[in-house]
């Protein structure tokens, strides 16, 4: 049960370094990839360095506007860089795509580590209704009407 | 559930995502610039070299990650209404992030450039085969030549009943006109079904 959600994602691209989710990620770089050192070949931080190669979240149903919240207990939770920001955003609702932009990292890897917070009940999913009302969807010309 | 005193309702905010589509370079960057109160970018990364098979790990060095830029808008309509916009991506080789981008989407906006009428096609196909809400926004380019709308109707082969309207994604009273002009259709479908419903 522990294993299997750390296990290499089959489409996951190379990680040199150590992939347990508590290594910092400036963990030494091997040949492949250049993390800091910025001379190698590939000079560019690979997207999802950050996630230690993981490409698909623990958690399905994570739309790009998916509003996410944490709780304000989380922000004494140990948790290392992207993580603690997410966090630190998300004590107002925050979508998954504004988180995107506020850490400039691409959709997917704030997917994965967004789902690895809710799974550690550090973060939970503003629950949105599965139809919009009809009153709703007035509101939303009404309001864009009034711009 | 924290009782915090900020004005705000304690309902929990509602988002609402649409999303805006067309060929590339049509203008859907410039429309969701238009009108969002944020920088409209946001980007994806994603495997390239797809069709290695999934189970031969020995081929994963030779995937690399692509990144795809995505035209992001966000409206905030009230305290707990907030509207957010998504470009679909131009290009081709990016149209299997469509589905993550749709799903769950209000409805759609098509934007069509006259000179490059057939450019909007797969999205006006994608939507109408999906059964997402969508009307269609003439993007009035300067230099283009003004087709009747109902010319352009015929050349796309679009139902009767799916709206057109003409529209300048540079300005931003248009954009809201074709914005409510989607929340018109989807409460008209709305509407539509319900009457069905009733029928039976």
């Amino acid at each position: 049960m522990t294993g299997t959600p750390w296990g290499p994602d089959p489409r996951m691209i190379p990680y040199a370094g150590n992939p347990s989710p508590s290594t910092p990620s400036r963990a030494p770089a091997g040949e492949r990839v250049g993390l800091h050192s910025g001379a190698d070949e590939d000079p560019v931080v690979r997207p999802f360095m950050l996630t230690g190669g993981r490409t698909r979240p623990l958690r399905d149903g994570l739309r790009i506007e998916t509003l996410l919240r944490a709780a304000p207990a989380a922000l004494s939770a140990p948790l290392r860089f992207e993580s603690r920001r997410i966090v630190e955003l998300c004590q107002a609702p925050m979508s998954v795509a504004d988180l995107a932009v506020a850490l400039r990292a691409p959709l997917g890897v704030i997917r994965v580590i967004v789902g690895d917070l809710i799974t550690d009940g550090y973060l939970a999913i503003v629950e949105q209704l599965s139809e919009l009302p009809t009153s709703l969807i007035e509101r939303i010309r009404d309001r864009v009407r009034a711009l | 559930m924290s009782g915090r005193s900020s004005g705000t309702m304690t309902l929990p905010p509602v988002a609402v995502k649409i999303v805006i589509s067309g060929g590339f370079g049509v203008g859907k960057t410039t429309f969701v610039g238009a009108i969002s109160e944020i920088e409209p970018l946001v980007t994806e990364a994603e495997m390239t070299e797809r069709s290695i098979g999934i189970d031969d790990t020995s081929a994963v060095t030779a995937k690399t990650t692509t990144t795809v830029a995505l035209d992001f808008g966000r409206i905030t309509l009230d305290d707990a209404l907030l509207l957010y916009l998504f470009g679909t991506p131009g290009q081709d080789r990016f149209a299997f992030l469509w589905d993550d981008l749709v799903d769950g989407a209000l409805g759609a906006i098509v934007l069509v450039d006259t000179r490059r009428i057939e450019d909007c096609f797969p999205a006006i196909d994608y939507f109408e085969e999906h059964e997402i809400p969508f009307i269609v926004g003439v993007n009035a380019f300067d230099y283009a030549r003004r087709f009747d709308i109902e010319e352009i109707r015929d050349a796309l082969g679009l139902d009767p009943d799916v709206p057109m309207v003409e529209c300048d994604a540079r300005d931003r009273e248009s954009v809201k006109n074709v914005l409510v002009a989607l929340t018109e259709r989807v409460l008209a479908r709305r509407l539509g079904k319900e009457r069905a419903g009733s029928a039976w």
